[in-house]
């Protein structure tokens, strides 16, 4: 029963998605998306129930193979599920916004005037977010490497269609090709991370691999001759350089930003909610062999605050609503790395969960501005929209107060324990990623206020005047509201579960000597509304509402301050403005440095040094010693190959007769 | 065995007089000659079928075995028989022989009986070279399939036809003499041609290193592998479409066939000695021949390169079992190897034929391969441009389509074999999707900047069922590939121990 159930949810959207695919013409635009909600719908409905069995009535972790992929050489390579509460939690979530997005997508692709009216193209967008859906079930329900692979690079296909979604434009396809590189770059270290649990445990099977992983602890690899490495550690590093990849750690984050050159709904799904946190979710799934290497959780660690740190930085000088929403993303990306790299996987996974609802809250909202702008996104030209957009202005103040973490919402719960635990946790780096950890409060507090003063408040802008700005229709509000509720109160019954490890159960991992959340909580955790009033006196929550005070210092109270900021320092700003020049770097090295080595092989090596050099002067040299005979023989070598083969053939007729 | 006819001399043989028929009945009546030639390629490939429903998985034993003697005098039999290692590759070859066919339909407008009749011959030919188990019979057809493809890029060709077919002639020809010499030598040292007779008798290391490197002479230049490679691009780029599909689609595994029939069965000893020298190779082929495919600018030319690029996987995932042997003391996980390069094989035969059929189509309407000419063909060919990035995925290694099946494999069982080989080999996960997905971008997506994209008309019910056709292959080898591992299993286990089970 059970296994039906979960085929059922991972084929729903598969099914909506053929159907709006491949008969999109036929179904037409309201066939399209009545059959993709339907199938997001019943996945949802169902995936509530698992949520149920597993998560609140903590059923036993359920483990069965769907089929088999192929045999070789007696290992078994496997399609499954592994259904727990980890498993059932992001099942749950996934579906949810999934299923949020589909119904907000019918208001913002009517609204989206490109493509508005050009049949196709409305049924295309939702044949890709069903199919995303069900490529993001097949990764969180799997039970195997196989299977997690699977899903991680069909949501990366899912990823880069979307991406490229308005293909005639030239900078879509550009972000969308970049984004499929810069994660097939951590894909290489992936695939050879799975590689090496072939190689070292002879299984794709999750169970099978946590049960060989103590007698492998100690076996070192010879990596270059007389260099040996911990191969755990190895392995771990090559799977999260795969995770850097699909969850924008840097430097694999250059496509990141980029990719919001997809419509917005997808980059409320995909780019912030559920596809980028795919790499946070593996690394979770793998917290018994993460829990085994020191130095590959150091690694995770110092990646997640640099990232956390940096790109807040970047999202600081953004002016497009939706880039900044992105570098925000980013930013808390980094957040649940950091987590997970002081073996606090919880509070990781749990920012992973307040996140994926504020987050797409945001996207979502600002979409709603978009569509009220007109498709203008520069948040320069908006300004006072408070009064006309009364359910996006109420929206985005949830999802900005959740994001900053202020006290009693979702993402304080999550953000404070993330902070809490690397202060807490004694791991290499830990000290100083904590420093940058509590940096980027204050800096993410100041970017979300900066853009929500700036869209919201102030004086009306010139647009804003002249043009009829109205709030979107009910399709884009209700979603609006239904993930509203959540950001905001979600952490309130989920926080104590949390801590205590009571809500992930067994699902995840942790030795007793990493685990910092368990003993916060037997020692420092005395209930919600204890936790709520001390915050106020801790650091983290007087950094953010200082961020968010002087963001109404610059950009209500004193409005020229900015610009005299910006003229001071003009190399910082250089620096930001150029995003520490990654991109430049990218562009340098492997885009015309890949072109000029390939135009390099191709002229020298192959044209030159083999065909002319070797070939043609090989035949040459015989053509020319037998230049007599060439005269009669050329034209007719052809001739004289048939008549001998085919007079080999007729002799093999004529004798069998 | 359930067949009581002799169903390879069937395959090998229908082809090739109904090509024939062809050449007759078809003058001056081009529906006739269309008519009859899918006739025969249909009803081959149905006949085929049973290779694979009666085929016994249990052994390693030669199937559907045809044995008759043809030249008492020399000892040379007409023996055809298959095993799990070439049935598959038969039915690639009578599956891609309909497909090829129902390409040329309204593309080619001149001497179409010739044209068509050409192509059945090859088909059953290259039938002939996986199934004939006389090493004598297996050369007359592996040289024999030379000349329709010489006729069919010369006369059918583009402009440079005359240089690319002396290359493509010269080069190969070049290669199977070294073959031929090894063949009359192991026949004066055993006094039989049979292959299977060469791989069981004893042979000294110095003679086996000489054989070796004959065969890999012959074989490096069919695959192709570097550097021996660049007489490929020449000819994909001036042989018309079905030409290039039956090129990369089966003539190049012919190359890769050669080392599983001969190459390690027959010279086990050499091949481990000089195993470092394949799969130098083969590395070179994937990443060094990557990047050179990136900046074509030729279409056929890049999925050229892409093909040599991604055979580099066949012959890499052949010759790592050496190295799994040297360094963990057993033969675990070769298999995998040799199982992903034999899976590779099949499924580079769909996904190369496909992306050649898709250039056809442009080129058809466009009478350009220049990437450049192009851009936005999205705009005017939604359903084309569909298949076209299903392929190009499926080129990319996707999992999900048959094309990240061996590559995967392959990748998995060389990182066994050193940490480096897989390591480089893994690189084509960045490169393959560089070069490929580049050029998706450039001709399929953007805006539409020439007036002749403006033109373009979508595929019609012809163009779209050889194309699904192919999709359905792609993606059903890619999500279920276990039935065809089980084929090749028993055989593959056989070829391992022969492969290190040494001559001396």
């Amino acid at each position: 029963m059970l296994h039906t159930i979960l085929i059922v949810i991972l084929l729903a959207p598969l099914v909506g998605s053929l159907v709006a695919g491949l008969f999109g013409r036929q179904v037409g635009r309201k066939g399209a998306h009545y059959s993709t909600i339907t199938g997001v719908a019943i996945s949802m409905v169902l995936a509530a129930y698992v949520f149920v069995e597993f998560v609140l009535k903590g059923a036993e972790a359920y483990n069965a193979s769907l089929y088999t992929w192929l045999v070789s050489d007696g290992v078994k390579f496997e399609l499954g599920f592994m259904i727990d509460e980890l498993s059932a939690t992001m099942m749950l979530v996934v579906t949810f916004v999934s299923l949020m997005v589909h119904i907000y997508t019918i208001g913002y692709m009517d609204h989206d005037e490109d493509y508005a009216h050009d049949n196709p193209y409305y049924q295309r967008f939702f044949s890709y977010i069903s199919l995303f859906t069900f490529s993001m079930l097949s990764l969180v329900m799997a039970n195997n490497f196989l299977q997690l692979f699977f899903g991680w690079e069909a949501v990366g296909l899912v990823s880069y269609l979307l991406i490229g979604f308005y293909m005639k434009r030239e900078s879509a396809i550009q972000a969308n090709l970049k984004a499929f590189l810069v994660n097939r770059v951590g894909d290489f270290g992936f695939i050879l991370g799975i590689a090496l649990v072939f190689v070292y445990f002879n299984t794709m099977d999750y169970n099978e691999f946590f049960a060989q992983l103590a007698s492998n602890k100690d076996v070192m690899i010879e990596v270059f001759p007389g260099v040996e490495w911990s191969m755990i550690t190895l392995m771990l590093i090559l799977l999260f350089i795969g995770a850097m990849g699909k969850s924008a750690q840097m430097p694999l984050h250059v496509w990141l930003p980029e990719s919001m050159e997809g419509p917005t709904p997808i980059s409320a799904l995909i780019h912030a909610a559920t596809m980028v946190t795919a790499g946070i979710f593996m690394v979770a799934r793998l917290s018994p062999a993460f829990e085994l290497s020191e130095a590959a959780l150091s690694f995770v660690l110092v990646i997640g605050a640099l990232t956390a740190f940096m790109m807040g930085l970047l999202g600081l000088i953004q002016n497009d609503i939706k880039r900044v929403v992105a570098y925000s993303t980013l930013s808390q990306l980094g957040y649940m790395t950091a987590a997970m790299g002081a073996s606090a996987y919880a509070a990781g996974m749990f920012h992973v969960l307040t996140h994926a609802f504020f987050k797409a809250l945001l996207f979502l909202a600002a979409g709603s501005v978009i569509i009220a702008m007109h498709h203008i996104q520069d948040i320069r030209q908006m300004g006072g929209m408070r009064k006309y957009m009364p359910i996006t202005y109420a929206a985005m103040l949830i999802g900005s107060l959740a994001l900053i973490g202020f006290p009693g919402f979702s993402g304080f719960f999550s953000k404070d324990s993330i902070l809490m635990s690397v202060d807490a946790s004694e791991r290499f780096g830990a000290t100083f990623s904590y420093t940058l950890l509590l940096m980027g409060v204050f800096i993410t507090a100041f970017y979300s206020f900066r853009m929500f003063f700036l869209v919201f408040h102030g004086e009306e802008s010139e647009y804003v005047k002249t043009h009829d700005i109205k709030e979107s229709p009910w399709v884009v509000t209700v979603p609006l509201v239904l993930l509203a509720i959540p950001a905001a109160v979600m952490g309130l019954p989920l926080i104590e579960g949390m801590f205590s490890g009571e809500y992930f159960g067994n699902s995840l991992f942790i030795l007793p000597a990493n685990d910092v959340m368990l003993s916060l909580f037997e020692h420092h955790y005395h209930g919600v509304v204890n936790m709520i009033v001390h915050s106020f006196m801790t650091l983290p929550v007087l950094l953010a509402l200082s961020g968010v005070f002087l963001a109404w210092l610059m950009y209500i109270k004193m409005p020229s301050l900015p610009g005299k900021l910006k003229s001071m320092c003009p190399r910082g700003y250089y620096v930001l403005d150029n995003a520490y020049g990654f991109d430049r770097l990218n562009e340098i090295v492997f885009v015309e440095g890949g072109q000029k080595l390939g135009r390099f092989f191709t002229k020298s090596v192959d044209s030159k040094l083999i065909d002319i050099g070797m070939v043609t002067n090989t035949f040459m040299a015989v053509a020319n010693s037998a230049a007599a005979l060439r005269q009669s023989q050329t034209g007719l070598m052809y001739h004289y190959a048939f008549v001998m083969i085919f007079g080999l053939l007729a002799m093999l007729v004529w004798t069998l007769w | 065995m359930l067949s009581s006819y002799p169903i390879l001399s069937t395959l090998v043989w229908l082809p090739i007089i109904g090509g024939l028929l062809v050449l007759f009945a078809g003058r001056n009546n081009d529906a006739v000659a269309k008519w009859l030639s899918l006739a025969v390629a249909v009803v081959t490939f149905i006949l085929s079928i049973p290779l694979w429903t009666d085929f016994d998985t249990t052994t390693s034993a030669m199937q559907f075995e045809e044995k008759v003697v043809w030249i008492p005098m020399f000892n040379i039999y007409y023996h055809l028989a298959v095993d799990g290692l070439s049935m598959p590759l038969v039915l690639l070859t009578t599956f891609t022989q309909v497909l090829v066919i129902a390409s040329a339909w309204d593309v080619i407008k001149e001497r179409v009986e010739q044209y068509m009749g050409a192509f059945l011959i090859m088909g059953g030919i290259m039938v002939g070279v996986f199934v004939a188990l006389d090493s004598i019979l297996f050369y007359i057809f592996w040289e024999a399939l030379l000349i329709p493809m010489f006729i069919v890029i010369g006369k059918w060709g583009g402009p440079r036809r005359v240089y690319a077919t002396m290359k493509f002639f010269l080069y190969t020809f070049f290669g199977s003499v070294f073959m031929l010499i090894s063949f009359i030598y192991m026949y004066y040292q055993s006094g039989s041609f049979a292959i299977l007779d060469f791989q069981a008798m004893q042979l000294g290391m110095t003679v086996q290193i000489l054989i070796f490197l004959a065969f890999l002479i012959a074989f490096a230049v069919k695959i192709p592998m570097f550097p021996v490679h660049t007489w490929l691009p020449d000819a994909h780029v001036e042989a018309p479409t079905a030409g290039s599909v039956v090129l990369a689609a089966i003539m190049l595994k012919m190359g890769g066939y050669g080392f599983v029939r001969f190459s390690l069965p027959i010279t086990p000893d050499a091949s481990m000695t000089l195993d470092w020298l394949v799969i130098g190779l083969s590395l070179i082929a994937i990443v060094y021949i990557g990047i050179v495919a990136m900046v074509q600018s030729d279409m056929k030319k890049l999925v050229a390169y892409s093909s040599i690029s991604h055979m580099g996987f066949v012959t890499l995932g052949m010759f790592v079992l050496y190295d799994i042997l040297e360094k963990t003391g057993s033969l675990q996980g070769a298999q995998v190897g040799m199982e992903g390069a034999m899976v590779q094989m099949i499924s580079h035969g769909f996904i190369s034929g496909a992306m050649f059929l898709a250039i056809g189509v442009l080129y058809d309407r466009m009478h350009t391969r220049e990437i450049s000419a192009y851009s936005g063909v999205v705009n005017k060919m939604p359903w084309f441009v569909f298949f076209a990035v299903l392929f190009s995925m499926a080129n990319v290694g996707l999992p999900g389509t048959s094309g990240f099946v061996g590559e995967f494999m392959v990748i998995i069982s060389s990182f066994k074999a050193n940490l480096w080989f897989g390591t480089l080999a893994a690189l084509t996960l960045v490169i393959g999707a560089a070069y490929t997905l580049w050029m998706v971008k450039r001709v399929y997506f953007g805006p539409i900047t020439n007036e002749n994209v403006e033109q373009l008309t979508d595929l019609n019910k012809r163009e779209f069922a050889i194309m699904a056709i192919l999709a359905v292959a792609v993606v059903g080898l890619g999500v279920y590939p276990a039935p065809i591992m089980e084929v090749m299993h028993t055989s593959v286990a056989n070829l391992l121990v022969q492969a290190t089970t040494s001559k001396l």
